[in-house]
């Protein structure tokens, strides 16, 4: 259960949401600029405030306090159980591929870490690439090793933010059922970001609607994208 | 040729390189990661001895390492002697003159270091010296190879300072800048050629190496 409550001004940009993401698997959906990169990074953790302006923000998962700037509590990005994958494969570009996935295994030791590294490298279909260098790789690849690398540690929330826009559509949604099944499977909760309706519509449980930094909607995927769903049949009709 | 002088200078560079880069690696990535308007002071100070005249800052050092001072009586008590006018007071001088010429190449080098790296190792919990050993060090070389040259090169240049803080004392404190200007003003310029020619040409070697080191990685980025 992640319980989140943001009031945050980025310049112009003004972030309002305050929900309770009770699914394992959630989807906020908006176009871009809507803020879900924004609302990802300050779940992780990353974004962290130096503006005079009053903010209020409050992340909670599984009733642990992760964030409360009332109380002056904000947790390191690194002691959240939380890992995040973006867009952008952001693997370390001098390290191999086994390098990078086990870069947030350094509790294990080495023949854990390296049983681990293919558990995982199996799981995202890429234990073949295990000894490339990242520049060896192609953007899909990249996004696969990323995704390893994020979920090896055993984080209790994974927060995907578009991870898989360099996979083709068929390898894209393998690679989602996969990972979704392997979340359920494993207590992991997920909360992806996407401006993808299918890929909205193909996994999710809950949708959080996301438009100009407010929520405006939160519920089953069938009822908050209905719009979206009929939008995309008539484009196939 | 002053063989004593040259020993002392490299001396002097090799411990004032290896004491900056101690120094400056923890000091430019607190700036690059960290946040807050004192990083921003600390920058500033880091990069006073630039615009400083050396004589200027050997004068403050003289004084501030001196008797006149509780702090020069206080490390005179520790040491049994005082700083100024000892190799270890050039030492001292030393590291504050060419603080900037360490910490700005890797101020600028862990900067270049993509942010979205920097954030994943974070989130995936990486402590800041993790993150400066497995991702800076590695990834800005460059910038830590140019930090130690010049830092080197300035040290063994270095007049202003030397001469405030050091005086011109043979084995201790009488480095090649020192001889040089001792054979200028002695009017021997044959030897005072041959030892501007060993400060020139260390430079220029030094130089080189790092600009053919950086062509051959295959670009221009600090």
């Amino acid at each position: 259960m992640l319980e989140l409550a943001f009031d945050v001004r980025r310049g112009s940009f003004h972030l309002q949401v305050e929900c309770r993401f009770a699914s394992q698997w959630t989807v906020v959906f908006g176009p871009s600029g809507a803020g879900k990169s924004t609302l990802l990074r300050m779940i992780a953790g990353l974004e962290l405030s130096e503006s005079s302006q009053p903010q209020r923000a409050r992340v909670l998962l599984d009733s642990r306090l992760l964030t409360d700037s009332a109380r002056g509590i904000r947790l390191r990005p690194g002691h959240r159980k939380t890992t995040m994958v973006a867009q952008q494969s952001a693997l370390f570009p001098h390290m191999s591929v086994a390098a990078n996935v086990a870069y947030g295994l350094r509790f294990l030791d080495r023949a854990s870490q390296s049983a681990r590294v293919e558990e995982m490298l199996r799981l995202v279909d890429a234990l073949r690439l295990i000894h490339r260098r990242p520049r060896e790789l192609s953007g899909g690849e990249a996004q696969r090793i990323a995704l390893a690398r994020a979920l090896a540690p055993g984080p209790r929330l994974l927060l995907l933010d578009e991870p898989f826009s360099a996979l083709d559509g068929a390898a894209s949604d393998a690679l989602l059922i996969r990972l979704k099944d392997w979340a359920v499977e494993h207590g992991v909760q997920t909360v992806m970001a996407t401006h993808d309706a299918t890929d909205a519509l193909a996994t999710a449980a809950e949708v959080a609607l996301l438009h100009e930094g407010r929520l405006v909607a939160l519920g089953p995927a069938a009822e908050v994208l209905a719009d979206e769903r009929e939008r995309l049949q008539s484009r196939l009709n | 040729m002053d063989w004593q002088a040259l020993a002392l200078t490299l001396k002097l560079a090799t411990v004032t390189t290896a004491i900056l880069l101690a120094v400056a690696v923890p000091l430019a990535a607190w700036l690059v990661l960290g946040r807050g308007r004192w990083l921003a002071v600390v920058e500033a100070l880091a990069a006073l001895p630039l615009v400083l005249p050396p004589t200027v800052l050997g004068f403050f050092l003289l004084v501030l390492l001196g008797p006149r001072t509780s702090f020069g009586r206080g490390i005179t008590a520790m040491l049994g002697h005082p700083l100024a006018f000892s190799f270890e007071g050039l030492v001292v001088g030393s590291v504050i003159y060419s603080l900037p010429f360490a910490v700005q190449p890797l101020v600028a080098g862990f900067a270049a270091v993509e942010p979205a790296l920097v954030d994943a190792a974070r989130l995936l919990g990486a402590s800041p010296a993790r993150i400066v050993t497995t991702l800076f060090v590695p990834l800005a070389s460059r910038s830590l190879i140019a930090a130690a040259v010049l830092s080197f090169l300035h040290t063994m240049g270095e007049f202003g300072v030397v001469l405030m803080l050091g005086g011109d004392i043979p084995g201790a404190t009488r480095t090649l800048s020192i001889v040089l200007y001792n054979q200028v003003e002695n009017f021997d310029y044959a030897a005072a050629n041959r030892t501007a020619a060993i400060l020139l040409a260390s430079s220029a070697i030094a130089l080189a190496a790092i600009y053919l080191g950086g062509r051959s990685r295959g670009g221009r980025r600090a």
